[in-house]
């Protein structure tokens, strides 16, 4: 009886959500009509950080914030505004850390060229070992 | 040559051990600042939340007096500790402007009438708009904002009674 009290209790018990007794923005969830314009707004929203939970892209998160997000790509889309100029604007208010497609700077130098470096020292070791076994 | 070369391996063990024990022992800061710091305030327009009580729009920034600017919900939990808080600011002679992020009108009265009522201003933000035009990331958030309304400080997170001292003095240094 007790323990049935209990479990009760846990189905009732109300979590301690927070979020907010809004619906979410209308295109948060809504596709752009414009098929094309669309499949812009899923590539941008793609390669945007989720700030809520910093681990996901903006078109894969639930957070409420992430959906805000997401309604902002669309509209500015749907205006004919460039992804570049959109990934510029939350760029400016949130730092590199809001994109997935770091742009080059000093400190994302290592990461840009590093794949490069590899292949060109791959290269040179593949091209002594072969002329070494021609000789 | 040889003899050295012997050690590599325990060398390399030995930074990349370093490398994680120091990502252990203390992890990167992940709290995101706004890059609106130093900026004037971004264009805003906010419709008001509450009937009586104007919005927010840029224009009432720039009047010479330092103001607050204060992200908050009435479904936030930590903007309850931080209630007190304003309230003593505003005691302390600031005006304090609120931007509610996606909230209801009934909601922000009951949540007011509980917690206190620091705001001059409340504007509406249904969608988050203001509230990534500021670069705010979540709430509460509160921006100080000087009296040629430029951004000069961001707050992340509730402010504690600790916290109000340095609020006062970099507003006092930024007029």
């Amino acid at each position: 009886m007790r323990l049935a009290a209990f479990l009760l209790a846990l189905l009732l018990a109300a979590p301690a959500a927070a979020d907010s007794n809004r619906p979410p923005a209308a295109l948060a969830y809504t596709q752009l009509p414009d098929a094309a314009q669309e499949a812009r707004a899923r590539a941008l929203m793609e390669t945007l950080r989720c700030l809520v939970c910093q681990g996901q892209s903006i078109a894969d998160s639930d957070a409420e914030m992430a959906g805000d997000m997401r309604a902002l790509v669309r509209e500015r889309i749907a205006r004919g505004e460039q992804p570049a100029a959109i990934r510029g604007y939350l760029i400016q208010r949130y730092g590199d850390y809001v994109t997935y497609d770091p742009p080059f700077s000093w400190v994302t130098a290592p990461l840009w060229m590093a794949p490069v470096l590899l292949l060109v020292i791959g290269l040179l070791l593949a091209r002594r070992l072969f002329r070494r076994r021609g000789a | 040559m040889r003899r050295l070369l012997i050690w590599a391996p325990l060398a390399l063990f030995a930074l990349i051990f370093g490398l994680v024990a120091a990502g252990l022992i203390k992890p990167a800061d992940r709290t995101i600042r706004s890059g609106m710091i130093g900026k004037p305030l971004p264009e805003l327009a906010m419709k008001p939340l509450l009937p009586g009580r104007p919005g927010i729009a840029t224009a009432d920034f720039a009047t010479g007096k330092p103001r607050l600017l204060n992200v908050f919900a009435s479904w936030c939990i930590p903007c309850i500790a931080e209630a007190p808080q304003l309230l003593k600011l505003k005691q302390a002679g600031l005006e304090i402007d609120a931007i509610a992020i996606r909230d209801t009108p009934d909601a922000v009265r009951a949540f007011l009438a509980r917690n206190g009522d620091p705001y001059a201003r409340i504007g509406d933000d249904p969608t988050g708009k203001a509230q990534i035009a500021l670069g705010s990331s979540g709430v509460p958030e509160t921006f100080l904002i000087n009296g040629r309304g430029e951004i000069v400080d961001q707050h992340i997170g509730d402010i504690r009674a600790d916290d109000i001292p340095a609020i006062l003095r970099k507003l006092e240094a930024a007029k």
